[in-house]
């Protein structure tokens, strides 16, 4: 038997390879916007994200105001707050405030994703194995990039930037698969980004995603509302 | 100094927008229709995120697809995540040599 800790590490181990090519990317591009690998993974360490550090890097190369700094930000990380409410339903008893706090620092889309795809209650150490793998690949990737990334082949810098999305498909086809209503939401989901994406170019990803991900999940639950848990049960 | 406040600010509002609604949400949710959204949240989530942005991930629409299909077909028969997400990133990698 694995303990908790021991299985979020290697549940962690597809993030962190996925994180270590994304944030290759993000040190070569901060290098190239003028900051030191050192900021470079300062700025990864303290946020752990793609979209709001690429975008906050773009801010700080054009000398941004903070208040614009901060407005980014918000718009483009205000899914995770949607994400920890549906992973805060899903918390055993172990989870305390304390561990809320810490844990929290460590949502993001891919360990939101596997996390959420657990059978079981989510105990604190599964969460810090699965957080810490993924950190230390997102941050030693962003060192490699920023400070060595100018050297690799394109070709193989530009097929990594598939991994994660791939990490995607693996979690959603399965579901698919298992569920006709799983489906159906998936594919909402999917078609309102591409209506979100050419339709409207204007609204940013953090946005589209929100926007597409909340209609879909609404249209799931009016159409096929789940049966409800049955009180604490497992526990 | 700028530097530190740019850096400051980033890493501090990304960190409360995770952390208010995980540590302050301790209620259970009892409205079917809100558990049934928050069911479906996560499945919407990733595939707003991989559509259509998985088509631009690399450096060719046509690698990107070829990398696609494969993590698709890959998923279907329930492989590992490491195996899908390597597979697909090799896919596309050859696509590369070939288009």
């Amino acid at each position: 038997m694995k303990s908790p800790f021991t299985k979020g590490l290697s549940h962690g181990i597809p993030i962190a390879l996925g994180y270590f090519s994304v944030s290759f990317g993000f040190g070569i591009m901060a290098v190239q916007s003028g900051l030191t690998a050192l900021q470079a993974v300062i700025i990864s360490i303290t946020n752990l994200t793609s979209a709001g550090q690429a975008a906050g890097v773009g801010i700080i190369a054009a000398g941004g105001t903070l208040i614009e700094m901060a407005l980014t930000q918000f718009v483009i990380n205000l899914r995770y707050s949607l994400m920890g409410l549906s992973l805060s339903q899903k918390l055993s008893d172990k989870f305390t405030t304390a561990h809320r706090m810490i844990a929290s620092f460590g949502i993001t889309d891919e360990i939101f994703a596997v996390a959420s795809s657990q059978k079981e209650k989510l105990v604190p150490s599964y969460m810090y194995g699965l957080i810490l793998i993924s950190a230390l690949g997102w941050t030693g990737g962003t060192a490699a990039g920023a400070i060595a990334g100018l050297g690799l082949p394109q070709t193989l810098t530009a097929a990594m930037g598939i991994l994660l999305y791939g990490m995607f498909i693996a979690i959603i086809v399965p579901a698919a698969r298992a569920s006709r209503k799983d489906l159906v939401v998936i594919c909402f989901a999917a078609v309102f980004s591409v209506i979100c994406k050419y339709a409207f170019p204007a609204l940013s990803s953090g946005f589209a995603i929100i926007i597409s991900a909340v209609l879909a999940a609404v249209i799931g639950a009016l159409l096929f509302p789940i049966e409800l848990a049955k009180e604490d049960d497992a526990e | 100094m700028m530097m530190v406040l740019y850096i400051a600010v980033m890493a501090g509002i990304t960190y409360l927008i995770r952390m208010i609604p995980f540590t302050l949400f301790k209620r259970k949710i009892k409205s079917r229709f809100l558990q049934s959204v928050l069911y479906y949240i996560p499945y919407a989530v990733l595939s707003a995120m991989t559509f259509p942005a998985i088509f631009y991930s690399t450096d060719n629409p046509v690698t990107a697809a070829v990398g696609t299909i494969v993590a698709i077909v890959l998923a279907y028969f329930k492989l590992p995540l490491t195996v899908v997400a390597v597979s697909a990133c090799v896919a596309s990698l050859i696509a590369g040599f070939l288009v």
